[in-house]
């Protein structure tokens, strides 16, 4: 059941991508996708490019998946090992939502970061007391890493 | 509409029938051996009984019926709308009869039994509710599956969600699944009535039921007896607010306020905890920005260049500094202290466990020795007033620590005193080896000694009781 349901995401993917993200299987095992999203303009990560892996678990779509950044990024809600904090990912997970649908939430969490529910307490700091110094550092990072 | 889950009940609940006869055949002919069912009462009339979870699904189907009979509707409905009442028949037949059924239906998350939507689509492979959105009956199956098995109640909104669905239960094939679904609303049953609660005790799957909520002990099929109210421990004399507060002051900072109390000061301004851990003696507190040495932990101005001569010991402002910091010093050395007795009763409890197996060897010894087997129970009764004392006095400490000191509490603290006197003395007593040409005259003595404590046991509980009756007690909230 999870492969032909992988399946379909992976047609609809090739079909109709969503703005700024990709997404497809690394080699011949469907469960193993690696996906891009370019850093959303009017965002410090605008210009980089990052990379994700994702893992479906053999009961999808009734988990989630499991994704995770590739590509190192300095935002509230992402650490150092890639990890995200995001609720569709882990609690607010329905079999009603799909890859492209949780890409195009991430992309927004790039944008509006939510530092009220931090992964790393430092950069949510940061990100609520000097805005300006936060964004310089994201645009390091990306510069640094994503380009 | 009328779902087949009900089967699962009334199944169950025709089985039950059966096994309740046979039960109630072996009373008839006076061979209970079962205290499952029992009925207990104890000294102060507090009836209760301790129900197998066979018996816990049977009042709960006795309860779903009894609200059939008057509404009406099919009984799986009944179930969620009871559980959304948290079991108050009253309350449901109140809004049911009284307010917008629609609107009653909608909040509890069910389907109104008077809408015949489902029936329609049921019969086509795609099956939905009526929401419109529809699924094979595949993906339902392993959708609820995953819902029930990994889920579970413990998340509010799934729990919401899958009462939603019970009517497509019907799916789910794996009695593995249906089990724990079964195993499921029994618990939310059991906790969310307030005169049910599970026997907290690992592995055991009794409920105790009570006829009106109180702070009781109560004991379960499987010997553990504990608190109705709060689930621990039978705690008598202390209360389950005071008891729970304890606790968790317990779990907080047993080890910790020790080292705490022997590696760090206090800052004067505004009490954070400070450890230094290397440079000169100028403290600025990091969370308030307080200047004050760590020598006299007065006020740094005055100190001015030359600590060294930290001569300002006498000032006023050390002086009041150094007034606060014992203040809480004094604090937590009170809780050590109150703690430490606590601790020293709840271990040698424990090592009273022990105590049993060498008093049956003792016992059986004894009986080598002419004596008669009722001659040799006094020992046995030992140990069990024994245990209950340490249990009884280790819950004194806890009443102690937040009681404000008056004439009430002096009293108490005699007695207090008088008991734990008395219960040291018979554990020694225990403890001595027991040999054949004393054996008559320690017997004597054990005897008398348990007598006290138990009277004595009798005298502190009552007093306290009385107290609490008559609001004799003050209390300090720290």
């Amino acid at each position: 059941m999870a492969l032909k349901r992988i399946n379909k995401e992976l047609q609809d993917m090739s079909k109709d991508p969503p703005a700024g993200c990709s997404a497809g299987p690394v080699g011949d095992d469907l469960f193993h996708w690696q996906a891009t999203i370019m850093g959303p303009p009017d965002s410090p990560y605008q210009g980089g490019v990052f990379f994700l892996t994702i893992h479906f678990p053999t009961d999808y779509p009734f988990k989630p998946p499991k994704v995770s950044f590739t590509t190192r990024i300095y935002h509230p809600n992402i650490n150092s090992n890639g990890s995200i904090c995001l609720d569709i990912l882990r609690s607010q997970w329905s079999p009603a939502l799909t890859i492209s649908k949780v890409l195009l939430s991430i992309c927004s969490l790039l944008t509006d970061p939510n530092p009220e529910d931090p992964l790393v307490p430092e950069i949510a700091r940061l990100y609520k007391t000097d805005r300006d110094k936060y964004a310089r550092l994201a645009r390091d990072w990306t510069q640094k890493y994503a380009m | 509409m009328d779902s087949e889950d009900d089967m699962l009940y009334e199944d169950d609940s025709d089985q039950m029938d059966d096994d309740e006869d046979d039960q109630d055949d072996f009373v008839d002919i006076g061979m209970d051996p079962e205290p499952t069912s029992a009925k207990h009462k104890n000294e102060e009339d507090f009836p209760y009984e301790v129900l197998t979870t066979e018996q816990i699904v049977r009042h709960m189907v006795d309860c779903i019926k009894e609200v059939n009979t008057v509404v009406q509707i099919p009984a799986t409905i009944t179930r969620i709308l009871l559980t959304h009442f948290k079991w108050d028949k009253e309350k449901l037949m109140e809004c049911y009869y009284d307010g917008d059924q629609d609107k009653l239906f909608s909040e509890a998350h069910v389907i109104s039994p008077f809408k015949k939507t489902l029936g329609a689509t049921a019969k086509k492979e795609m099956t939905g509710l009526e929401c419109g959105h529809k699924f094979c009956s595949a993906c339902w199956s392993r959708y609820l599956t995953t819902k029930i098995m990994d889920e579970g109640m413990g998340q509010k909104y799934s729990y919401l969600f899958f009462l939603y669905y019970t009517v497509l239960l019907n799916f789910v094939r794996d009695p593995k699944v249906k089990l724990k679904y079964q195993h499921l609303i029994t618990n939310s049953f059991v906790e969310c009535n307030r005169l049910l609660r599970w026997c907290p005790s690992p592995d055991c799957g009794h409920v105790i039921r009570v006829h009106y909520y109180d702070c009781k002990p109560v004991k379960c099929a499987c010997n553990h007896v504990f608190c109705f109210a709060c689930g621990e421990n039978w705690h008598d004399p202390v209360k389950c607010k005071w008891l729970s507060k304890w606790i968790k002051k317990c779990d907080d900072d047993s080890e910790t306020s020790n080292w705490i109390a022997a590696n760090t000061k206090e800052c004067p301004k505004c009490n954070a905890t400070i450890e230094k851990d290397g440079g000169c003696n100028h403290m600025v507190c990091k969370r308030c920005k307080f200047d004050f040495c760590w020598v006299c932990l007065g006020p740094w101005e005055p100190h001015g260049s030359s600590w060294y001569n930290c001569n300002r010991y006498d000032e006023d402002e050390a002086k009041k500094a150094r007034d606060a910091q014992e203040k809480s010093r004094a604090a937590l050395q009170r809780y050590l202290f109150y703690c430490n007795r606590y601790m020293n009763h709840m271990q040698s409890l424990k090592f009273e466990n022990k105590l049993y197996a060498t008093i049956k060897y003792k016992m059986e010894d004894m009986q080598q020795h002419n004596m008669s087997w009722i001659e040799v129970q006094f020992l046995k009764k030992a140990v069990d007033v024994l245990c209950q004392c340490r249990q009884t006095l280790m819950f004194t400490y806890v009443f102690a620590f937040y009681l404000k000191k008056n004439n009430q509490s002096i009293i108490f603290e005699d007695n207090q005193k008088d008991l734990e006197n008395a219960t040291e003395q018979l554990s020694e007593y225990l403890e001595r080896d027991i040999t054949d040409d004393m054996l008559v005259d320690i017997k004597q003595k054990v005897q008398d000694k348990y007598r006290y404590c138990e009277s004595r046991r009798k005298v502190l509980l009552d007093h306290v009781h009385e107290g609490y009756e008559k609001d004799l007690w003050e209390y300090n909230d720290p």
